[in-house]
């Protein structure tokens, strides 16, 4: 039907070159990791994945994930790259709706409802579901405009002084307010790294979401900028449910309640912080977060 | 059982750190065994000149503390250690501070049988000394093993044995009481004695948690103050 290679295809044919001195195939290897180690379930779940499957077009990229992200919880997921905790993190609001090979089957829900239930409108689930992108990603507009964006989309203002209000709400929650009150009308994009991605976050938070995912939203970002970061998640968690992935086990150490670590599309083990980096249980938990990535 | 490795990190200084380090804490072990053994010797053959070397060594144990202190706090600083890293750290830490406490100890027994190196006649009661001496420096050698080899159940085995050591220290108390009770001329002694069996008793209590650190070291589980032989049937 469709004889023409893609580069979809092409990428596939790259992957299996890359693969062939190794015996087992991704699928099997998976096969021999066994169930997750943990619970995946929580008490008072905001989100939650059952047996979810992800497919780049043929090529499988998650492997049946069970995870629940609790109420006012930050779950961190770690692993390493290509495995697949980016992806489940963009299937959370549907991102992934956007890419036309990408496939995802099994349950996802927010709230007990199918996110991707025929009636759900994915722009209002994004608006419930904020994201944070790994690069401060601002609109060029004005700081202000950054911020008004949602609001005025969703139409969660009536007024010009409520919008004033969201604006200026959200930049203090975002921790950044006190730097731009006087510069509102200026780019966003004329901010330094740190601000810009505070600035995101307050975009984000602008639109009231229920839980904010975050992928790797301080790689990008110095040690100062990146602790204002952190303190900001932690704050934040008081009323939102936070999913963040990063390269940083410091980071997830730091900033989580319950960890989850991924290896090639499967989630392997999920627990709490404090268990997975003083005492993981699964050995190649062990073996990343100690350093053994041979 | 867990497998324990310290070594196979992408970061091979970061196992050559390790290593390091955890040769130093065996040498350490090492001296504070022949410490425990000399003091112990020179008390009962009234060797003076084993018992000034056994203060000499305290210095040189005090010394890896010191030192072994510092190649921690390095390791932590640098490699933020996680899971099996971090509570090889942490029992390394610990456990010198047993070994250093165990060292005091021999060099107490090294402090008396100096002062007493004048004393005319060997009292009968050293033969019993003697057993939980040996008793105690057996433990001794099982922990430091059971340290070296990250052995779960022989450091089980070598915790158990410390309620025997208690018992036999309870035995000798009674036995020196009965002894000052019979020769009051030598109730000085027999309390000098009593500081040394007490002191043989507290070692064999900090080999006890040299054991518990390396339980703690391989399975994750701090068996501190719980029993011994329920966290037993639970890990093994």
């Amino acid at each position: 039907m469709n004889n023409t290679v893609t580069d979809t295809d092409q990428i596939a044919s790259i992957n299996i070159d890359q693969d062939k001195p190794h015996e087992q195939t991704v699928e099997e290897i998976v096969a021999s990791l066994g169930d997750t180690v943990g619970e995946t379930r929580v008490d008072n779940p905001k989100m939650s994945c059952t047996g979810v499957d992800v497919f780049y077009a043929d090529k499988q990229a998650i492997f049946g994930v069970d995870l629940d992200i609790g109420e006012n919880e930050v779950i961190s997921m770690i692993g390493p790259s290509g495995c697949g905790k980016s992806t489940l993190l963009r299937c959370l609001n549907r991102m992934n709706d956007t890419i036309p090979i990408c496939k995802v089957t099994g349950k996802l829900t927010l709230d007990g409802d199918d996110i991707y239930d025929k009636k759900t409108d994915p722009v209002l689930l994004r608006a419930r579901v904020g994201m944070v992108f790994q690069k401060p990603n601002p609109f060029p507009k004005s700081i202000y405009e950054n911020v008004a964006y949602g609001p005025r989309l969703h139409g969660l203002s009536r007024n010009k002084a409520d919008l004033d209000d969201i604006v200026v709400t959200s930049l203090k929650k975002a921790s950044i307010f006190d730097e731009v009150k006087d510069r509102l009308d200026q780019p966003g994009t004329g901010l330094s790294g740190g601000q810009q991605q505070r600035l995101c976050i307050a975009r984000t938070i602008a639109c009231s979401p229920e839980v904010i995912l975050m992928d790797e939203p301080c790689s990008a970002l110095d040690p100062i900028a990146t602790a204002k970061i952190e303190e900001l998640i932690d704050e934040l968690r008081e009323n939102y449910s936070i999913a963040i992935v990063t390269h940083s086990m410091q980071q997830a150490a730091r900033v989580s309640q319950r960890t989850a670590y991924f290896h090639l599309g499967k989630l392997v083990e999920v627990g709490k912080t404090d268990d997975i980096f003083t005492n993981p249980r699964h050995e190649l938990t062990e073996n990343y977060i100690t350093g053994r990535f041979g | 059982m867990k497998k324990f490795s310290y070594e196979g990190h992408t970061a091979h200084q970061f196992d050559v750190e390790l290593n390091e380090v955890k040769h130093k804490v065996m040498n350490m072990g090492g001296l504070v065994e022949s410490m425990v053994h000399n003091g112990l010797e020179a008390l009962l053959t009234m060797n003076t000149e084993l018992g000034a070397q056994v203060s000499e060594d305290d210095h040189r144990a005090n010394q890896y503390e010191l030192d072994i202190d510092e190649d921690c706090t390095r390791i932590l600083a640098r490699r933020q250690p996680a899971a099996s890293d971090l509570r090889l750290v942490l029992t390394i830490i610990k456990t010198i501070s047993d070994l250093e406490r165990i060292g005091d100890e021999a060099e107490k027994l090294g402090r008396i049988s100096v002062k007493l190196s004048g004393e005319a006649d060997v009292p009968h009661y050293y033969k019993d000394l003697r057993h939980l001496g040996d008793l105690v420096k057996t433990m001794l050698r099982d922990s430091l093993d059971a340290f070296t080899r990250m052995d779960v159940e022989s450091a089980f085995r070598t915790a158990a044995r410390d309620e025997a050591i208690d018992q036999e220290y309870a035995t000798f108390s009674r036995l020196l009481i009965s002894h000052m009770m019979e020769n009051p001329r030598q109730v000085s002694h027999a309390l000098d004695m009593s500081w040394c069996a007490r002191s043989l008793e507290r070692i064999a209590d900090h080999c006890c948690n040299i054991c518990e650190y390396v339980i703690y070291l391989v399975e994750g589980q701090d068996i501190r103050h719980a029993n011994l032989d329920d966290m037993r049937k639970k890990l093994l």
